[in-house]
């Protein structure tokens, strides 16, 4: 439901301001026309006072039925209405009040015609600057609506896009920890250190924090280090970082994903030896980092996209940066490279 | 002796199965390999009794190798964590062993096995390789045997298919390959909107369809961009219609 203006304190006084005004001005014209003052006063308020309840009954009622543009000649007819209504109170009323006065009566009774036009053209007003009022608030209220909606679809895609790689990766390791146990417990050891290192790091990164360049590439060394135990010497990884990029900042957890889609289609499904590169540099204060893995073309097509977390990567950087030429992707002769820039502030 | 492979692309994985295997001396470890390329000629080779076969692997997974083989010998799977084979596993009554494993579980899975019926493992193991073809995953591919070769074919580069007796024939660019299913098993496993049932030995990819004539009085023919014509009957037509929305 949206709110009446009125509730809001800064409309209300300009709403009292308007109608005191009106008041005043009325009195004015009336004993401007050869009312007496006391005269004046009475009517204004009457006519003005019932004139004030119109205008909140009609503020209230577009509150809770607000037409659409097809019903505009419905409302045309409820302003008229409410006028001729308002009209024939007021004019009850005033009879009742001042009608013992024969130069009031004369006076009322040749004032219908202005009184109502004055009438309608406030009551015409007041719907008007409503139906603007509610129609405005609900068009915030929707959007406010698809933001959320919005949010709450890209958090469950991205809840879901890690859970396809993190069961694999935590069984898997947990089996290479078991097997390590027997022959080699020293190694067993460590890995679970970096296993439960890397969980904790999941964990506890908020998706919404900026970290250095240093803090993230630490972060994914774990990750690598726990791959390295797993498939042995097929994995080789090779990190060229610029100095100049060490301290540049980026959002926490965005170079993950790109890590893991290079591991998934350049080791877990690919035979043989596999070199993952990691390149930084500096440019126009941007930060860039290309990371390299060999695929196979044969067995994974294009069409089958290029990875489940480059999209989510692409999505995340666009609602930061409201850009979306930030990440790129090239593949040249079984290479595949990433390539994503982080603009400094 | 009962000749047993390994097959899984992880060295430690296939360490863990070597050691829980120590404690079976009739089971005899004839080769070990890391992944299914390897595997199926190792199989063809030893011809195993027994096969400890790893489902996510390079290239080809365990499924799509083990369809590859003629005659398939009894199999435990082995695997982390993968919701489609474990339907599939459940549906077919297999045995499987989640990782990490112990030797207990290991030794139940190997006694289960001895005391299986040969022909209700074969049985099983075909009903399997039916239900793992309906993974997202399979169901954008198909994997065939060319020679000694295997050949991964994108289900969006097959022109179509056309029943051979035991066989089916997977028309793409390069000519045909064939495979040992039936129409019907690819007509419910392939992409409804992408293929089509046009006549009873015929499936159809529409999206090589660039016209399709009358033929003859009550049939018609799907001309396809490499120029191949398909036959297509009256029920297939009414199919091909909906699909394309005509």
């Amino acid at each position: 439901m949206p709110n009446s203006p009125l509730s809001i304190l800064r409309f209300r006084i300009i709403f009292v301001i308007c109608w005191l005004a009106l008041l005043i001005d009325a009195v004015v014209v009336l004993h401007y026309f050869g009312l007496s003052w006391q005269t004046a006063i009475i009517d204004s308020a009457i006519s003005n006072g019932l004139l004030l309840l119109a205008c909140i009954l009609i503020l209230h009622t577009l509150r809770y039925y607000l037409p659409r543009s097809e019903q505009y000649i419905n409302i045309f007819s409820i302003c008229v209405i409410l006028t001729i209504i308002w009209l024939v109170v007021a004019r009850a009323l005033l009879n009742l009040t001042l009608g013992g006065d024969p130069v009031y009566k004369e006076l009322l009774n040749h004032s219908n015609s202005i009184r109502f036009s004055i009438a309608f053209l406030l009551i015409g007003c007041v719907t008007m600057i409503s139906i603007l009022w509610y129609n405005l608030q609900e068009q915030k209220e929707n959007e406010n609506r698809k933001t959320d909606t919005e949010k709450l679809a890209r958090d469950a895609e991205l809840f879901k896009l890690r859970q396809q790689l993190q069961p694999h990766f935590l069984f898997n390791s947990l089996n290479s920890i078991n097997a390590l146990i027997g022959s080699r417990p020293e190694e067993a050891r460590k890995m679970v250190q970096q296993l439960s290192d890397f969980l904790r790091g999941t964990l506890k990164k908020d998706e919404t924090q900026w970290v250095s360049l240093q803090e993230e590439l630490q972060y994914l060394q774990l990750y690598l280090d726990i791959e390295k135990v797993r498939f042995g010497n097929r994995l080789t990884t090779e990190t060229h970082i610029d100095e100049n990029t060490n301290e540049m900042r980026l959002p926490a957890l965005l170079l993950q994903p790109i890590m893991e889609n290079a591991i998934k289609f350049g080791l877990y499904d690919t035979t043989g030896d596999t070199v993952i590169r990691l390149i930084t540099e500096k440019k126009d204060n941007d930060l860039i980092i290309r990371i390299q893995n060999p695929y196979d073309p044969e067995t994974s097509s294009p069409r089958e996209g290029t990875g489940f977390g480059l999209k989510s990567v692409k999505r995340r950087l666009y609602l930061l940066f409201a850009r979306s030429d930030l990440l790129e992707t090239t593949a040249k002769e079984n290479t595949f490279t990433t390539i994503v820039k982080i603009p400094q502030s | 002796m009962k000749k047993v492979i390994i097959i899984d692309d992880e060295s430690l994985a296939r360490s863990i199965v070597k050691e829980y295997l120590q404690k079976h001396p009739d089971l005899e470890l004839v080769e070990e390999c890391s992944d299914g390329f390897d595997g199926l000629k190792a199989i063809q080779q030893h011809n195993p009794d027994l096969l400890f076969l790893d489902i996510q692997m390079p290239k080809i997974n365990g499924f799509e190798m083990l369809e590859l083989v003629e005659e398939p010998p009894s199999v435990i799977f082995t695997t982390a964590f993968d919701e489609y084979a474990l339907k599939a596993f459940e549906a077919n009554a297999i045995d499987y062993l989640l990782k990490p494993f112990n030797q207990d579980r290991f030794d139940k899975a190997v006694t289960k096995w001895r005391e299986q019926q040969p022909a209700s493992v074969e049985n099983n193991t075909l009903g399997l390789l039916e239900s793992a073809s309906m993974s997202p995953h399979q169901k954008q591919r198909i994997v065939v045997r060319n020679g000694s070769k295997i050949k991964i074919i994108s289900v969006h580069d097959v022109f179509y298919l056309e029943a051979a007796d035991d066989y089916v024939k997977i028309h793409t660019q390069e000519g045909y390959y064939l495979k040992n299913k039936t129409m019907n098993h690819f007509e419910q496993t392939l992409d409804n909107n992408l293929f089509v049932r046009s006549h009873r030995s015929y499936i159809v990819n529409v999206q090589q369809i660039t016209r399709i004539d009358p033929y003859e009085k009550d049939n018609h023919v799907a001309v396809l961009r490499s120029g191949s014509k398909v036959p297509v009957s009256r029920s297939g037509y009414g199919r091909l219609k909906e699909v394309l929305g005509l």
